[in-house]
């Protein structure tokens, strides 16, 4: 009878594999807190013997980036990273609001069929290809329509031309996602008013989308402003403190990939002082993802 | 405004936002053709020894061309032209007895001849301005000989690093880029997919798991040259011992010596995928519908039975898209792998997973950064190749996609 006391004994089977399979899976999940953690101790360890020798003070105030003569300002980066970058957006986001507009609102579904796929493709070009565009189309057009003594074979014009082009097709998805999660009974309703398609884009559904296309604006400059290979190969080489976007500046990213790519002993300032800049880089765009994912939460609450 | 006035505007609006899209797509055709353009064309070669001077002379008193040449008269021609050290270094590689009439011609050319690029023309060029290019070439070289080549040929696939970019391939970087992604995939498909899973189906809504579901977006957004930083500082200094080999035994003239290995940089991208294949898995795992899950408890399925067996099965087709994407993406880094400290010049091809790498990426941003025009036109060749990659990787997803999909419908 006891075989009967056995059955009704509700707790179940022990299952090591079942455990085991657990543990793993959590293992996984926690590997995610792990990468975070070793960021951020990377840039912090390395970047400390940096800044115990050098005051945030003069790293964020001082105008040349020149560590022969141990003087170690961001300034000048941090211009070139933004100069790069707003010219990035200044294409990137009208182009790509635009064309999200179009293909939400006004496109016919066979063309929306093509359309799509041709901007994935353009989103899925590595960044190195754009740098070679950059170097060898975009550039010499510039050349040929400023002049070539105006325009330096290295400029930040044409390395945030194209870097835009690179971050339109990011833009326009996720406007294009933003704009057709606004609720069809919004547009009904003005429709019903009679309203024009132009009336009720504008008026209508990119206010009631604002917070999503917010959103990808600055997601999009996140991803300028680390953007790395197109600048390195376009931007040129050697700080320079200049708001001309005819001129040759390195950026941030570029003077990382560009010092690290050469012979560089570990433990000399130049070294350490790459992990400031990228610590630096790191709180930046950490803040503006932040951002954005705080305007997508806001924007979904409205309409869920 | 009167209702003409609107309509008129709202056409010329349309059209604006049209005229967007198409400019996206003109972007794109451009580029293709930048990249196509670079591919072929005349190049002006001036040889350091001349022709002449060394190839046998037809009745005319002019160089006959090496085709014509068999083995034994090219094995001549370099032992008659090239030194004893330099001789003897080719026949370590491979003795002269067992090479090919093509070969040994290969090796006329590259030793003896040595051509030199003094200029090369873009495809469009070529075609279209011919007479200028033949003019060009008469007034500034007498003596060189002007060719039009493919720049992307079957020797470029099968040739390594050369300082001379008429001899120099893609390889080593072919190699490289193989080998690291297998790495790459080796480890962020298991962490991915059982981080996607824990998360759907384990993770109770606690502060903790909250945390790890903002960390892993969070994670998406970070730079690619931060993850480089991140591999330089923990794979290629912390762990040292264990990346270089040395813990396992591995030194030797084929093992890098450092941290600078194809280990390290596949585990660098690894890490740089992996949120986005966790993001993609997490939203396929989540579109399974409850009912599947349910009628597998029913029958008294246990928890991991019914993922493994029933939620898997009809997810994997969409993991697998994203996970390929992801993938694809890591294909194209370039700049973390900088960082982990990709090699600027192989002299041999990576042979295990503790070599020194370099991957096509990074050739195309070497190339691309030289100041020789000829180095522009191996880089499109590169590129060429690396977009060919990516596209049948796509190409294989869609179809894998369409595979799994249809086993579930039969």
């Amino acid at each position: 009878m006891t075989n009967i006391q056995y059955s009704t004994d509700l707790a179940g089977k022990r299952r090591p594999a079942e455990a085991m399979i657990h543990y793993f899976l959590f293992f996984a999940a926690t590997v995610s807190i792990l990468t975070t953690v070793g960021i951020v101790g990377t840039l912090g360890k390395e970047a400390f013997p940096f800044f115990a020798k050098v005051s945030i003070w003069e790293f964020l105030t001082t105008l040349h980036w020149q560590p022969q003569i141990d003087e170690f300002g961001i300034l000048p980066l941090f211009t070139a990273t933004l100069v790069t970058s707003v010219i990035a957006m200044c294409i990137a986001l009208p182009v790509g609001l635009a064309s999200a507009v179009y293909l939400s609102e006004y496109a016919p579904p066979k063309l929306r069929n093509i359309l799509k796929p041709v901007l994935e493709v353009l989103a899925g070009i590595p960044s190195v290809v754009y740098g070679f565009f950059a170097l060898q189309t975009v550039t010499p057009i510039l050349q040929g329509v400023f002049g070539s003594d105006k325009v330096d074979i290295y400029n930040t014009l044409s390395a945030g031309l194209v870097m835009g082009v690179l971050i339109l097709p990011l833009i326009s998805s996720m406007c294009e996602d933003a704009l057709s999660s606004v609720p069809k009974a919004l547009r009904e309703g003005a429709y019903a008013l009679g309203a024009t398609k132009l009336e009720v884009s504008l008026t209508i559904v990119i206010p009631a989308a604002l917070s999503g296309i917010s959103a990808a604006f600055i997601v999009g400059l996140s991803r300028a402003v680390g953007e790395t290979m197109i600048v390195a190969l376009a931007a040129g080489s050697g700080s320079n403190l200049t708001l001309n976007p005819f001129k040759s500046a390195e950026t941030m990213t570029g003077h990382i990939v560009r010092i690290s790519g050469g012979d560089l002993s570990y433990d000399s300032i130049d070294y350490n002082s790459l992990f400031a800049i990228g610590l630096f880089l790191f709180v930046i765009t950490l803040s503006l993802n932040a951002l954005s994912s705080h305007l997508v939460r806001k924007y979904q609450e409205v309409y869920e | 405004m009167n209702l003409a006035q609107r309509h008129s505007r709202s056409s010329i609006m349309a059209t604006i936002f049209f005229g967007s899209t198409v400019f996206a797509v003109l972007c794109l055709a451009t580029l293709l053709f930048t990249v196509f353009n670079q591919t072929a064309g005349y190049v002006l070669l001036e040889y350091t020894t001349a022709k002449a001077d060394v190839l046998p002379l037809d009745a005319n008193g002019v160089p006959v061309p090496l085709e014509s040449l068999d083995a034994s008269a090219l094995k001549d021609i370099l032992d008659a032209n090239l030194g004893a050290r330099q001789l003897k270094a080719i026949e370590i590689e491979k003795p002269l007895e067992q090479r090919s009439q093509k070969s040994l011609a290969d090796l006329v050319v590259s030793e003896v001849l040595q051509p030199e690029v003094v200029r090369t023309w873009s495809f469009v060029e070529s075609v279209f301005s011919k007479e200028k290019i033949f003019a060009w070439a008469k007034d500034n070289s007498g003596d060189g000989s002007l060719v039009f080549r493919f720049w992307l040929n079957p020797s470029f696939l099968t040739k390594s690093q050369s300082s001379n970019a008429l001899f120099a391939g893609v390889k080593s970087a072919i190699i490289g880029s193989m080998m690291t992604i297998g790495l790459t995939i080796l480890f962020a498909f298991p962490l991915g997919l059982g981080a996607a899973i824990y998360m759907e189906e384990y993770a109770k809504d606690n502060a903790f798991n909250r945390i790890i579901r903002t960390n892993i977006y969070n994670l998406a957004g970070v730079p690619s040259i931060i993850y480089g930083m991140l591999g330089l500082g923990i794979f290629v200094r912390f762990l040292e011992p264990i990346t270089s080999g040395r813990a396992f035994g591995m030194t030797g003239p084929d093992t890098a010596g450092d941290g600078r290995t194809i280990l390290s940089a596949g585990l660098t991208l690894a890490l740089l995928i992996l949120p986005t294949i966790i993001i993609n898995a997490q939203e396929a795992i989540r579109a399974v519908p409850r009912t599947l899950r349910e009628s597998g408890y029913a029958l008294g399925a246990t928890k991991w039975q019914v993922i493994k067996s029933h939620v898997l099965p009809s997810s994997m087709d969409r993991i697998l898209t994203g996970t390929v994407l992801a993938i694809s993406r890591g294909i194209g880094e370039t700049a973390p792998l900088v960082l982990v400290g990709a090699s600027t010049f192989l002299t041999k091809d990576p042979t295990s997973i503790f070599s020194k790498f370099t991957t096509l990426p990074i050739q195309i941003y070497q190339w691309t950064s030289r100041p020789q025009a000829e180095f522009r036109n191996i880089a499109a060749a590169a590129i060429v190749i690396l977009m060919i990659l990516l596209l049948s990787l796509n190409a294989g997803a869609i179809i894998l996609r369409n595979k799994y999909r249809s086993e579930r419908r039969g």
